[in-house]
């Protein structure tokens, strides 16, 4: 069994494994490849961004290759940071988890070769509006606004690619269970086969709104289009993409992290049910990204915060599991105490250490969701600083940074290569932790000032004076952050190219102190889950939706940057 | 005790407060949404943005005294300003704001008050408030719209007198 072995020094059947997975492993090395590309691009220009606020402009500079300025940075900081970087890290890495816990390579390797072509063809098709500044739409893309067709068909191709990997996974637990009649599903494989299923779920909407809407209207097929229909659609996908995002660093957290802690995963049963309501309750909830529009009625939105509540406990699960976890990791290294525990757990460990101060933002981070949440009160902040500030803490920080403290074990295990400098490593999270620690909190203070997001504050004809004082210290988190990024990579390109050539390290899958045998087998059987999570989309949605199209209006697009 | 059961004591001592909590801040929203009346927008109804200078009450946008005390302030957001631009009324007025877009999207958030709105060619937005405390506030677009959307800010002025007027 996979899930019984611990981490260490390799051994034989290691390397042996690893050839039997030399497919797998490559494809997952490549996303990696263009997910970090795409994260460094992307993460430049939300430096220029923090610079700008103070008036240092370095756009004109680049003007001769990008003329769009601010918003055509902002726009590529978007894109690439929690679109691209994301979904290509998410493929690679579930790919390399589903098979690995299953034991068993992708059931077809053509088609995962094809999931990898698509996207990356998709990203290619994509990327060329966008740089030529024909699709300074932001991530977002709300039409009116009107894009090149090339942006709106690259990225549906970017997310039917990522559908392939569903159809491997769905083959390949049939394959394993055909061999393993009546055992448990590994956590791990169950845990990315959920997010996946989730995943295609929720593409529905935006899919729907690409290709009835935003594509047929690009090409100018159809007159206009009708810009609530759009935004329910989109943030139909746009809510659960967050999870999107999230699930898989909870999988390392769930499944690696007690490992590295030294100790084991408190529970399987609960980790099992706190997906399993992500998978639930993921999608019915978009609404509450549109509090503050028209065209939808309170009482939708008001049921949306409601189940967005609902959303937020199976998070809390997983905060109580993984701090259980490390408490035991903790106790089994030594650690006595109710708190002290915390100084025996390994800090010196890069992959270790990286991921828990993820988990440490993302408690506040978490917080603040609920704020948003918060029907009424999102009045304060909503489209203000504050909801940057909060989702540099999520995906920018319990994402971004978990993903790169992943690749501290997966980067050397992939390449049978060394980490170049742990010490570097450890630098790298902690000024992290920090440079985000004071950026976000002061982008937080700056929202509650009002200041809006998505902006270029350096260029405003009047500054508001409660923000002025504060704006430098927003560029001093960024550069912190930037040189935090400068370690990561010069760490991860010198241990690709140079590092000791060492026998691969071992997967440290964590094995559970209350394993998968506590809970009730229903877990394990997707069906009835999949029938309430469609029951709940079609309640929370259908009413409204059927009124919106009903009523459509064909407002004609514009570009207007 | 069998450490199996003092694990799922701690499990339940989380799990309650974790209902509990949340269920308790969302009795207090409702409270606060629905009889405080600290309200969201809602559906309020549409509008041909083409139209907009034929159609009430956007072919006359400006501030208007219904009662005393208790105004309406029709609101036309493009790129990349707001009209009116300035708003002017006196502390203690309660004042309900129409805002539609003739362009693309955009917002309408008043700096220290809950007025906090998406603004769509095509819908109507509404929202209602009252301004106790005298001061300048200003008006932000906060939705990117395009190439100068950080230009379009507007700007409510509270005045400590009894008289009001609107600009433009």
């Amino acid at each position: 069994m996979a899930t019984a072995r611990v981490s260490g020094v390799s051994v034989a059947a290691e390397r042996a494994e690893v050839g039997v997975f030399a497919t797998e492993y490559r494809l997952t090395g490549l996303n990696l490849l263009i997910a970090f590309i795409a994260l460094a691009i992307g993460g430049l220009f939300g430096v220029m961004q923090a610079l700008q606020y103070n008036g240092i402009d370095l756009y004109k500079p680049i003007s001769p290759i990008l003329r769009g300025g601010y918003y055509q940075g902002l726009a590529l900081h978007g894109v690439l940071n929690v679109l691209v970087f994301t979904t290509f890290f998410i493929i690679g890495w579930l790919t390399f988890v589903t098979s690995r816990s299953l034991g068993i390579p992708l059931a077809s390797r053509a088609l995962g070769w094809t999931t990898f072509g698509v996207m990356t063809g998709g990203l290619l098709i994509a990327a060329l509006p966008l740089l030529l500044n024909n699709a300074t739409v932001l991530f977002t893309f709300y039409p009116p606004l009107k894009a090149d067709p090339l942006f709106y068909i690259g990225l549906t191709l970017v997310v039917v690619g990522t559908w392939l990997l569903l159809i491997n996974q769905v083959m390949m637990l049939r394959r394993w269970r055909a061999a393993n009649p009546a055992a448990r599903i590994p956590l791990p494989a169950f845990m990315a086969i959920v997010t996946m299923t989730m995943w295609v779920i929720c593409t529905f909407g935006v899919a729907t709104e690409m290709l009835f809407l935003l594509i047929p209207w690009s090409l100018g097929l159809v007159p206009g289009t009708d810009p609530v229909l759009a935004r329910t659609l989109f943030w139909f996908t746009g809510h659960p993409i967050v999870y999107f995002w999230l699930l898989p660093a909870y999988i390392s957290w769930y499944n690696f992290v007690p490992q590295q802690a030294g100790g084991r995963l408190f529970s399987d049963p609960m980790a099992r049910v706190s997906f399993i309501l992500f998978l639930v309750l993921s999608t019915p909830i978009g609404m509450h990204h549109q509090y503050t529009d028209p065209g939808i009625s309170e009482i939708w939105k008001l049921v949306h915060a409601i189940f967005t509540f609902g959303v937020f406990f199976p998070s809390l699960l997983t905060f109580f599991n993984v701090v259980a976890s490390l408490e035991n990791g903790g106790r089994a290294r030594g650690g006595k105490g109710w708190l002290v525990w915390v100084f025996n757990l390994p800090w010196r460990e890069p992959s270790f250490t990286t991921q828990v101060l993820a988990m440490i933002l993302f408690a506040f981070g978490g917080a603040g969701g609920l704020i948003n949440a918060s029907y009424n009160i999102n009045l304060v902040v909503h489209n203000t600083s504050w909801i940057s500030g909060h989702f540099h803490l999520t995906v920018g920080t319990a994402v971004t940074l978990s993903f790169m403290g992943i690749t501290y074990w997966l980067a050397p295990h992939l390449t049978g290569r060394k980490l170049w400098s742990p010490t570097m490593a450890l630098v790298q999270a902690w000024t992290w932790f920090v440079g985000m620690g004071i950026f976000s909190h002061w982008m937080h203070t700056l929202g509650l000032l009002s200041m809006p997001r998505r902006t270029a504050i350096g260029a405003m004809r009047e500054l508001h004076p409660e923000w002025e004082p504060l704006l430098p210290i927003i560029a001093i988190g960024a550069l912190i952050m930037f040189v935090s990024a400068i370690l990561y990579y010069l760490n991860m390109v010198l241990t690709i190219t140079a590092g000791k050539k060492d026998a691969v390290p071992m997967v440290p899958f964590a094995r559970a102190v209350s394993g998968p045998e506590d809970g009730p087998r229903v877990l394990d059987n997707f069906k009835p889950w999949l029938v309430i999570a469609f029951a709940l989309i079609v309640i929370n949605y259908t009413p409204t939706l059927i009124r919106l199209v009903s009523e459509m209006q064909f407002i004609p697009g514009l570009r207007s940057w | 005790m069998n450490r199996k059961y003092l694990g799922y004591l701690f499990e339940i001592a989380w799990i309650l407060p974790s209902v509990a909590v949340p269920i308790a801040f969302l009795v207090a929203i409702v409270i606060t949404a629905f009889a405080v009346g600290i309200a969201v927008p809602g559906n309020v109804g549409r509008v041909d943005p083409k139209a907009l200078s034929t159609t009430a009450p956007f072919d006359q946008p400006g501030l208007r005294e219904l009662a005393s005390g208790r105004y309406e302030a029709v609101v036309i957001a493009q790129l990349f300003n707001f009209t009116p631009g300035e708003i002017e009324i006196p502390a203690g007025s309660k004042v309900t704001f129409i805002v539609t877009s003739r362009d693309v999207i955009h917002g309408y958030k008043i700096e220290k008050s809950p007025i906090n709105m998406m603004v769509v060619p095509g819908q109507i937005s509404r929202m209602t408030t009252t301004f106790d405390t005298p001061g300048e506030y200003y008006i932000y677009c906060h939705e990117y719209c395009g190439a100068g959307h950080h230009l379009m800010v507007g700007k409510l002025i509270v005045t400590p007198a009894k008289t009001a007027s609107a600009n433009r």
